[in-house]
């Protein structure tokens, strides 16, 4: 298919993998987060981790939309959904996910409106051709589908449409970042950072990882070529002792991003005090919530949500995978009391999640790994 | 011999019970074999075998809720006699009869459902069956999507057919009929919510034809299935289970449309995992292999076969993918089915 498969060609892969061998240094292990679940699910779903010689461990990022929603917002969703004249929208994804008291899958089947959309501008829809219901849209993920949100606000309040609103739950992917640099016992050695985010946001936001933590980032695209070639460009940086932000996805990125979709967001939303990450706790000005004069859009303004913190499960190690402290199949109960079709975590339950990635697709040692079955 | 029987743990019946993946297992493995448990139910094949007076008879049964009911390639009523006849055939058996169930909702034009008759009847002749007895029953606006149709059937086992799991052996090739994931992209693509204009068809047709010929091949043929709902990789998961041995696929070798790719692509969705409704899957031994290839693209429906994978020793009971990119990994069972409602 034109546009996919020329970033997927089995003898440009060898090539690539010929160039990292001939880059990375021997016996020296090179650890490099890939912060985007789209990375992760890409480097599984190709199998790039046998194309890379032993030195090169990919640690997967906190970059899961899904995987990051704490248990008591997915709680909020449920009650949202469960309210009468409600209809509540989400991205598929989202209805497996276990909050303290199920998932939406489950609330769907006791009853509750639940429709599986594509897009925002899909459940805005819904409500112009179901006046009488409220439809509410579960908004998450980073400012990668926050502008997709945030249109679909405007295009609702130039419409007047009154019985639509998003639950807003879009989070930022700088602060994390610095939570993942500041933890204690890091051993991470460059940074594959997010594409797509990055054609919204630019290059800029991830230059504080160069300067104040002195660590090579390479923002990537999708394709598992990219992944390679990225990783070439970090080799690299270190073996040269540069540390610079490079963009290997100069195809669609600028260093100032989007600064339409950044209008919009500018527009509808604002920083939030501080939110719940799931596994990595609270961090200050980590979110976006609407502002005020959007309010009447606002779910969490004109509905009463039970708002409850809920503790992630004392078994799982959710956050220590999302730091990179641990592998998947280090976590205590990964693939046992822990599997997608049962997740414990959210690192289970998405595609993009490092667990569900590594369960689904992985499981594969790599010749020279050692992995338990 | 499968290894551990998955537990039913849920309090309600979700979609994800339906999608003929893990959770539609444990429903079925975990309540209906459990209640139901004989010999005949058991080996929860696509056809349970039984023998009558001296005969061998498949016997099978499945229903169909397909949303839209007419869809480009198809509707409701072709869907249930080529699937009914396509379970009976991957059974190794030759289709005799069918029956016909249909739950109408209050309001249906009788229009359409003169279509749905008409275009079983059109099935079933080219199937050569006979839909031989049938049931209607008609309910309150609002209790069914227009019409549900359920269909059964009966075929005869010809003496020496002996398809299992059991017999399939290390160093076997795994061949399909042709390309992959028509029918669920068909579907999806036919209700319009997801704004992608793509001329695709469904696929569903009968394979009992092709069944036919391959049988001719005799011992070498070991197992045969039509990879319906969950797709060719929820069919090699059963069937690697099974036989406790590893299946590998080569996924340069996969037939594809570049409309399903395309699609597929978009929506996030694993062609692998879609639905098909006119193809078979068989595994056959290797020496075989290139005849059982030149005997499925000798028919029309056959044309674009391949040889897409070998069965392997190990890892027992995993599938796995050999990638274009020159990577590998697992291709897993389902969880939950990301296109509900297509057959």
């Amino acid at each position: 298919m034109k546009y996919v498969d020329e970033f997927r060609d089995g003898e440009l892969a060898q090539r690539l993998a010929h160039e990292i061998e001939a880059v990375v240094e021997p016996g020296r292990e090179v650890k490099i987060m890939e912060v985007c679940g789209g990375h992760t699910h890409a480097i599984y779903k190709h199998g790039v981790e046998h194309l890379v010689p032993r030195e090169v461990d990919f640690v997967h990022g906190p970059g899961c939309p899904v995987c990051v929603i704490p248990m008591g917002r997915v709680d909020d969703a449920i009650a949202l959904a469960e309210r009468s004249g409600v209809t509540f929208t989400t991205f598929g994804d989202m209805m497996r996910v276990p909050g303290g008291r199920g998932s939406l899958l489950e609330a769907k089947a006791r009853g509750a409106d639940v429709r599986m959309v594509y897009s925002p501008l899909d459940a805005l829809e819904l409500a112009r051709r179901n006046p009488e219901r409220e439809v509410v849209f579960f908004a998450i993920g980073f400012e990668t589908t926050a502008p997709a949100t945030a249109l679909t606000l405007l295009r609702a309040r130039a419409e007047g449409v009154r019985n639509f609103s998003a639950f807003c739950n879009h989070v930022t992917i700088g602060p994390p970042l610095r939570t993942i640099l500041d933890s204690p016992g890091l051993k991470l050695d460059a940074f594959i950072a997010p594409g797509h985010v990055s054609t919204v946001i630019g290059t800029r936001p991830y230059e504080f990882i160069v300067d104040e933590y002195g660590k090579p980032v390479v923002v990537t695209a999708f394709e598992p070529l990219d992944i390679l070639q990225a990783v070439v460009m970090l080799l690299r940086q270190l073996r040269e002792e540069r540390c610079e932000v490079e963009n290997q996805y100069t195809r669609v990125v600028r260093r100032d991003g989007n600064p339409r979709a950044l209008a919009a967001l500018e527009e509808t939303m604002e920083l939030r005090e501080t939110f719940e990450w799931r596994g990595l706790g609270w961090i200050d000005h980590s979110a976006l919530k609407l502002r005020p004069e959007l309010a009447d859009w606002d779910a969490e303004e004109r509905f009463e949500l039970p708002g409850d913190r809920v503790e992630d499960p004392k078994a799982c190690q959710c956050g220590e995978v999302l730091i990179g402290a641990i592998k998947p199949w280090e976590c205590r109960v990964f693939g046992t009391a822990c599997t997608p079709e049962r997740p414990i975590g959210t690192c289970m339950v998405s595609s993009e999640g490092a667990c569900a990635a590594f369960y689904n697709y992985g499981r594969l040692a790599r010749p020279h790994d050692t992995v338990p079955a | 011999m499968r290894s551990r029987r998955p537990k039913l743990r849920d309090e309600v019946v979700t979609l994800a019970h339906g999608s003929g993946g893990k959770a539609t297992r444990a429903l079925v493995e975990g309540l209906f074999l459990e209640e139901l448990r004989n010999p005949l139910l058991e080996p929860l094949g696509d056809s349970a075998l039984l023998e009558l007076n001296g005969s061998r008879l498949a016997f099978t049964t499945d229903s169909y809720v397909v949303k839209p009911l007419v869809f480009p390639g198809g509707d409701i009523g072709e869907l249930a006699v080529n699937g009914t006849v396509n379970d009976l055939a991957v059974a190794g058996a030759r289709p005799v009869a069918l029956s016909a169930g249909f739950v109408v909702e209050e309001g249906l034009e009788i229009e359409l459902l003169r279509r749905v008759a008409a275009s079983m009847a059109r099935a079933a002749e080219a199937a050569g069956v006979a839909v031989a007895t049938g049931d209607t029953k008609v309910v309150e606006r609002g209790k069914a999507d227009g019409l549900y149709v359920n269909t059964a059937g009966i075929g005869l086992v010809p003496p020496g057919v002996d398809l299992d799991a059991s017999r399939v052996r290390a160093g076997d090739r795994v061949l399909v009929s042709g390309t992959l994931g028509d029918h669920g992209m068909a579907v999806m693509i036919a209700r319009g919510e997801l704004a992608l204009e793509v001329e695709l068809e469904s696929d569903t047709a009968p394979v009992h034809q092709l069944a036919a010929s391959l049988l001719e091949l005799g011992e070498a043929v070991r197992w045969l299935r039509d990879p319906t709902r969950g797709g060719l990789a929820t069919a090699l998961n059963e069937l690697a289970q099974e036989a406790g041995l590893a299946v590998a696929l080569d996924e340069s070798a996969l037939p594809l449309r570049p409309a399903v790719v395309g699609a597929c692509e978009i929506l996030g969705i694993d062609p692998l995992y879609v639905a098909n409704e006119g193809k078979l899957v068989a595994v056959i031994a290797s020496d075989a292999a290139d005849e059982a290839l030149a005997r499925l693209r000798g028919f029309a429906l056959g044309a674009e076969a391949a040889l897409v994978g070998e069965i392997r020793p190990e890892p027992e009971g995993l599938v796995l993918l050999d990638t274009a990119f020159g990577g590998s990994r697992i291709v897993d069972m389902l969880v939950g089915d990301p296109l509900p409602r297509i057959c």
